[in-house]
C-alpha cells in the first residue's frame, strides 16, 4: 500500500492545465492519473488477490499432507511424477506461446497471432486433459475425493487450478474468434496482454504446485 | 437527448455490432427516470444510493433479529424463542450486520463519494460497479431465502468447525451461509478492484495521493484489505461447502482433520474485516469533524499513515481470536504482542480527532454529534480490545457477554455511528435537502442512550460469566436486572431507528439545501446538490488539500481565513448558492460522454444465486445459472461501455475527459469479462 | 463505421510507437531464451526426483530455489514486470508477500515446520 510517492509523481509533477498535453507527449495512450491502463491495473490487483486464494488452498494441502490418513493411500504414494512432469512442461511452454501471440499482435501480424493463441489454448487443453487422466487414474488406485484428508485437499487444489486453466482457455478462444472477426486490431493488443497476464499467473501457480505438492516429499 | 432508445437485453449475444445511439446530451433519459433506469444504471451515484437503501433494509431485518434475541433474554428462562430459532437469530443477526449492513453501507459511501472527492466523472469500471451491487443484492436475498427453505444458518457468524458440519447442523442453513457469503464476497472483490483502480487512476489533475480527503484514503485502505481478505474467507467457505455438499474431509475430525484450520482461515479474514468495517467510518468522521470544528484536520499525514499502518498490522493479529483454542504459548505470546501494538495507530487517530476539536468553533449538528460519539464510544470499545490482548484476561472473557459488549462498542459505537454521521452529513448532497436537525438530534440522543443502555451492562454480566450464544439463563445469577436494562436499551435503539425513518420520510418537504450547506472543505461540495450525472461541468484542477475550502477562503495578514467575495462552483448550481457568492462555470457540457446503461450486470448477477440454489437442490438449476453467467460475461465483455460513435463522431471539441471515456469504453472486453468469469 | 476504422488505424500507429519506442519490450528471441532456461530448470527439478537419496538435505532447498527462479523468470519477462510500471509490481508483490507471510505464520502455529 505504499504507493504514495510512486503514483503521486505524475499527477503532482504536472502543472495545472498542462496535464493532458504532458500525458500525450510522454506516456502511452492512457489518460489516467498514473498514466497506466485501468484494465491492466485491475488485472494486477486481481492477481494479487488470487495469491491469497491459492495460498490458502496450497497451505491446506501442505498441512494435511503431513497428517496420517485413516483410509486409502496417501496421495504421495500414487503420484506419477514422469507424467505430471510432462504436463507441467506443456503448461510452461504455453506461457511462451502466449507471449509470442502478444508480440505478434503488437506487430499487427494477425495471422501468426491467431496461430499462437490457438496453440496456447491447445497446450492448455492438453494440460487439462492430462489432469483429467491423472484424476481418473488416482481414483482407480483407490484415492477418491472423499477417501481421506489428502484426497480432498489434493483434488480441491488441483481441480481449482484446472478450472482456472479452463477459464483461461475460454478467454483465449474468445480472443481467437474476435481476431478472426477483425475485432482485435493491434490497438487492442492490451486485451491480449491482460488475458496473457492471467494465463501466466495460472502458469506460475502451477510452478509452485508442481514443486510443493508433487516434488517435495512429505 | 437522443438516447431515448433502450437496448433490448439480449441484443449482443450473437456478437452483433451494437446499435449506435449517438450521445448528444449530458443527461440521458434512459438513465435518469423511471424504475427501469435503476436496474440498468452504471452511475456510481445511483449505485451508491442502491447500496445504501439495500443496506438500511437489511439493517431493519438485522435489528428485528436483535430485538427477538433481547426479548428472549429480557428475563431468566425466557420462552420467546426456542433454542433452535435462537441460534438462527444470533447467527443471522451477526452475519447480516457485518456482511449485509456495514460492508454495503461503506460501499455505498465509497461509491457515491470517491469519484466526487477525487474529481472524477465516475469509477474506473462503471458496469463492473453495477455488477458488484447486483451480485451483493442477490447474495443477500439468497441468504435470507433460507428462512423459507428449511431454516436459516445456526452456527454463529463464524460457524466454527466441526459444529458447522453436516453431523451437527444437518439442515441446509449453513449451505445457504457458505454460498451466500461466497456470492457477496464476489461483489466485494469486484468492488475492491474497481475502487482501488479508481483511487489510483481516476484522480483529477493535481489531486495527488496526499491531497485526497481522509475518507478516500480510509476507503482505499479498506478496499485493499477487502482485496486481500476476501480470497481467504472464500477458501474457508469453499472448503466448508465441499465438506457439506460433497463429503470432503477438511473439517472431518474422524478422518484426522484439524478444526483449527477453519479458525485460522476465518480469522485471517476476520481480523482485517474488522478494519474493513471501521476504517471507512473513521474516514467519514475525519471529514465531518473538521467541517464542524471550522478547522483543518489536525495531522492529516498522521491520519493517513496511521490508517495504512492499521491496514498492515491488521494482518498480524488474527490469532488473538483464538487464545482459548490451544494454539500454544509461543503463538499466544506473539499475537498478544502484535495486538497491543495495533492499538498505537488507532490511538493516533483518536488524538488527532481530539486535536481537531481542540479550540475549534464547534457546531453540534446531528452529523457532528454522531461523529463525536464515534470518537468516545469507539475509544471504550478500543480499550476493552486492549484488555483482550492480554491473553490470560482474554481467556477469562472468551465466549462471555464481555466480548459481545466489546465488539458492539467497536462496530455499533464505531461503524454505525460513523455511518449515521455520514448519512446526516451527505444527505443534502445526495438528495438536495437536509434531514431535519430537530428530529435528527432526538434520533441521536435516543440512539446514544439506547446503545449505552444495551451494551454497557453487557460488560458487567460478561465479567460475571454470562455466556454468549446461549438461549437462556437461570434465575439467581445476578444477571436479571442488567439483562432487563439491555432489552429496554435495545428497544430504545429500535425507536431511534424509526425516528430516522420518519425523518427520511418527511425530509422531502424540506427546502433545497444548496450546493454547499455545511460550508464544506472537499470537492463534492463544489458541485450542485444532487450532482449532475457527470459530477462536474469542469474537471477540477486541484492545488491544495481541502481544495474547495481554499477556493472559498483566502487569508488575511494574521493568517486567519477570510471568505472570498466570489468563487466558482464546478457546475451549475441553484440560485441560493449563487447569491451566496458562488459563480458558475461557463462551459458547454454537451461534449461530456458517460457510459451507457447496461442490462448485463443484473443478468449476469442473477446467475450466481441460481448456481447456489442448484448446488443445494438440483444441479439443473446450477447448469442454467452457469449458462446465464457465461452469456452475461460475454455480453458484458463484448458490449462497448460507451457508444463508439459518440467517442469518435465529433472530433475536435472534446474536453480533457475524452480519455476517461475511452478508458471506460474498453472496460468490458478486457478485465470486465475476465474478472467476472474468474470470480465465479 | 468508416470513421471508427480510421480511428483504429490511428490508434494502431500510436500504440505501435509507444509500445516499441517507450517500452522497449524484449523481442521474441529473448522469450525463447527464457523458455529454454525454464525448460532446463524444469528438467533439473524432475531430475531431483531420481536422485532424492544422493541429494539428501539439499533436496528441498534446491527445489525451492529452482521454483522461485522459475516463478520470477515468468513474472519478470513473460508478464513484463521488469519493463512495466513499478506500481503493478507493488500491487502484485503486496498480495504475494502477504500470502506467503500470513500462511507461513498460520502453518507455523500448527507446528508444521518441525
Amino acid at each position: 500500500m505504499s504507493v504514495s510517492e510512486q503514483t503521486a509523481a505524475p499527477a503532482g509533477a504536472v502543472p495545472e492545465g498542462a496535464a493532458h498535453v504532458a500525458h500525450d507527449a510522454t506516456t502511452p495512450a492512457h489518460h489516467t492519473s498514473t498514466g497506466l491502463s485501468n484494465e491492466k491495473l485491475a488485472m494486477w490487483l486481481f492477481l494479487g488477490s488470487e495469491c491469497l486464494l491459492f495460498g490458502g488452498l496450497i497451505s491446506t494441502f501442505l498441512l494435511y499432507r503431513t497428517r496420517e490418513v485413516t483410509a486409502g493411500p496417501p496421495v504421495g504414494d500414487i503420484y506419477d511424477i514422469p507424467f505430471t512432469s510432462v504436463s507441467s512442461f506443456v503448461l510452461l511452454m504455453s506461457s511462451l506461446t502466449m507471449v509470442l501471440a502478444l508480440s505478434s499482435i503488437q506487430r499487427a501480424d494477425h495471422r501468426r497471432a491467431r496461430t499462437w493463441l490457438l496453440t496456447t489454448a491447445l497446450l492448455g487443453a492438453t494440460f487439462v486433459a492430462g489432469q483429467v487422466y491423472e484424476f481418473t487414474t488416482f481414483v482407480r488406485e483407490g484415492l477418491g475425493y472423499t477417501t481421506n484428508l489428502q484426497g480432498s485437499a489434493f483434488y480441491t487444489l488441483t481441480g481449482f487450478h484446472g478450472v482456472h486453466v479452463t477459464l483461461g482457455i475460454l478467454m483465449l478462444l474468445s480472443l481467437f474468434v474476435m481476431s478472426l472477426r477483425g475485432r482485435l486490431p493491434s490497438g487492442r493488443a492490451e486485451t491480449v496482454e491482460i488475458v496473457g497476464l492471467y494465463w501466466h499467473f495460472v502458469d506460475i501457480v502451477w510452478i509452485i504446485i508442481f514443486t510443493l505438492v508433487y516434488l517435495i516429499p512429505a | 437527448m437522443a438516447l431515448t432508445e433502450e437496448r433490448p437485453p439480449l441484443e449482443l449475444a450473437a456478437g452483433d455490432e451494437p446499435v449506435r445511439n449517438p450521445l448528444g446530451a449530458f443527461t440521458r433519459p434512459s438513465s435518469s427516470y423511471g424504475w427501469r433506469s435503476w436496474l440498468t444504471t452504471v452511475d456510481h451515484k445511483k449505485i451508491g444510493i442502491l447500496y445504501g437503501a439495500t443496506a438500511m433494509v437489511f439493517f431493519a431485518l438485522g435489528g428485528l433479529e436483535a430485538l427477538l434475541i433481547r426479548a428472549q433474554l429480557a428475563q431468566p428462562n425466557g420462552q420467546v424463542l426456542d433454542p433452535q430459532v435462537y441460534n438462527q437469530m444470533f447467527t443471522m443477526h451477526g452475519t447480516t450486520m457485518v456482511f449485509l449492513v456495514i460492508m454495503p453501507m461503506l460501499a455505498a459511501f465509497s461509491n457515491y463519494l470517491i469519484p466526487l472527492m477525487i474529481g472524477a466523472r465516475d469509477v474506473a469500471f462503471p458496469r463492473l460497479n453495477a455488477l458488484s451491487y447486483w451480485v451483493f443484492l442477490f447474495g443477500g436475498l439468497f441468504l435470507y431465502s433460507s428462512f423459507f427453505l428449511g431454516g436459516a444458518p445456526d452456527g454463529g457468524w463464524f460457524n466454527y468447525a466441526p459444529l458447522s458440519g453436516v453431523a451437527y447442523s444437518p439442515g441446509h442453513g449453513i449451505d445457504f451461509w457458505t454460498l451466500g457469503l461466497q456470492i457477496t464476497g464476489i461483489a466485494s472483490l469486484l468492488g475492491a478492484v474497481n475502487l482501488i483502480t479508481t483511487c489510483l487512476n481516476m484522480r483529477a489533475p493535481g489531486m495527488t495521493l496526499l491531497r485526497m480527503p481522509v475518507f478516500v484514503w480510509m476507503a482505499l485502505v479498506a478496499q485493499f484489505l477487502l482485496l486481500f481478505a476476501i480470497p481467504v474467507i472464500t477458501v474457508a467457505l469453499f472448503l466448508l461447502m465441499f465438506d457439506r455438499l460433497f463429503g470432503a474431509n477438511f473439517f472431518n475430525v474422524e478422518a484426522g482433520a484439524d478444526p483449527l484450520l477453519w479458525q485460522h482461515l476465518f480469522w485471517i479474514f476476520g481480523h482485517p474485516e474488522v478494519y474493513i468495517l471501521v476504517l471507512p467510518a473513521f474516514g467519514i468522521v475525519s471529514d465531518v469533524i473538521p467541517t464542524f470544528a471550522r478547522k483543518p484536520l489536525f495531522g492529516y499525514p498522521f491520519m493517513v499513515f496511521s490508517g495504512i499502518a492499521i491496514g498492515f498490522m491488521g494482518w498480524g493479529v488474527w490469532a488473538h481470536h483464538m487464545f482459548a483454542s490451544g494454539i500454544g504459548p509461543v503463538s499466544v505470546a506473539a499475537f498478544s504482542l502484535s495486538t497491543m501494538f495495533i492499538a498505537v495507530p488507532t490511538g493516533v487517530k483518536i488524538f488527532n480527532w481530539i486535536g481537531t476539536l481542540w479550540k475549534g468553533k464547534l457546531i453540534f449538528t446531528t452529523a457532528m454529534l454522531f461523529a463525536v460519539a464515534l470518537v468516545s464510544q469507539f475509544t471504550i470499545g478500543g480499550l476493552s480490545g486492549v484488555m483482550h490482548s492480554v491473553a490470560p484476561h482474554d481467556t477469562q472473557q472468551t465466549d462471555t457477554y464481555f466480548i459481545v459488549a466489546h465488539f458492539h462498542y467497536v462496530l455499533f459505537g464505531g461503524s454505525m455511528f460513523g455511518i449515521f454521521a455520514g448519512i446526516y452529513y451527505w444527505w443534502p448532497k445526495i438528495f438536495g435537502h437536509k434531514l431535519s436537525e430537530r428530529i435528527g438530534k432526538a434520533h441521536f440522543w435516543m440512539m446514544f442512550v439506547g446503545f449505552n443502555l444495551t451494551f454497557g451492562p453487557m460488560h458487567i454480566v460478561g465479567l460475571q460469566g454470562m455466556p454468549r450464544r446461549t438461549a437462556t439463563y437461570p434465575e439467581g445469577m445476578g444477571w436479571d436486572l442488567m439483562n432487563l436494562l439491555e432489552t429496554i436499551g435495545s428497544f430504545l435503539i429500535a425507536i431511534s431507528f424509526l425516528m430516522w425513518v420518519y425523518n427520511v420520510a418527511v425530509s422531502r418537504k424540506n427546502p433545497h439545501a444548496g450546493a454547499d450547506p455545511w460550508d464544506g472543505r472537499t470537492l463534492e461540495w463544489a458541485t450542485s446538490s444532487p450532482p449532475p450525472a457527470h459530477n462536474f461541468d469542469v474537471e477540477p484542477t486541484v492545488e491544495h488539500l481541502d481544495d474547495w475550502w481554499h477556493r472559498k477562503y483566502g487569508e488575511d495578514e494574521q493568517g486567519r481565513p477570510v471568505r472570498r467575495e466570489r468563487f466558482t462552483y464546478l457546475s451549475r448550481v441553484d440560485e441560493a448558492s449563487r447569491l451566496a457568492g458562488g459563480d458558475e462555470p461557463d462551459v458547454d457540457v454537451s461534449a461530456i460522454h458517460l457510459p451507457s446503461p447496461s442490462y448485463w450486470p443484473i443478468v449476469l448477477a442473477i446467475g450466481l444465486p441460481l448456481i447456489a440454489y442448484g448446488l443445494i437442490f438440483t444441479y439443473w438449476l446450477a447448469a442454467l445459472g452457469g449458462v446465464i453467467i457465461i452469456a452475461g460475461a460475454f455480453g458484458l465483455g463484448l458490449e462497448p461501455s460507451v457508444d463508439p460513435d459518440a467517442g469518435h463522431g465529433d472530433h475536435g471539441d472534446h474536453g480533457p475527459d475524452e480519455g476517461h471515456d475511452q478508458e471506460l469504453a474498453e472496460v468490458g472486453a478486457a478485465s470486465g469479462g475476465d474478472d467476472d468469469e474468474e470470480a465465479s | 463505421m468508416s470513421e471508427q476504422t480510421t480511428a483504429q488505424v490511428e490508434h494502431e500507429e500510436y500504440e505501435a510507437q509507444t509500445e516499441h519506442g517507450a517500452h522497449d519490450h524484449p523481442g521474441e528471441r529473448t522469450y525463447v531464451g527464457i523458455a529454454l532456461i525454464l525448460a532446463v530448470l524444469t528438467a533439473a527439478e524432475v531430475a531431483t526426483y531420481y536422485f532424492e537419496d544422493q541429494l539428501g538435505g539439499l533436496l528441498v532447498p534446491s527445489l525451492i530455489i529452482m521454483m522461485i527462479v522459475k516463478f520470477f523468470l515468468v513474472v519478470a519477462w513473460f508478464m513484463h514486470l521488469r519493463f512495466d510500471s513499478n506500481l503493478f509490481t507493488r500491487m502484485f508483490v503486496s498480495g504475494l508477500l502477504l500470502a506467503v507471510g500470513v500462511y507461513l505464520a498460520a502453518l507455523a502455529t500448527f507446528r508444521f515446520f518441525g
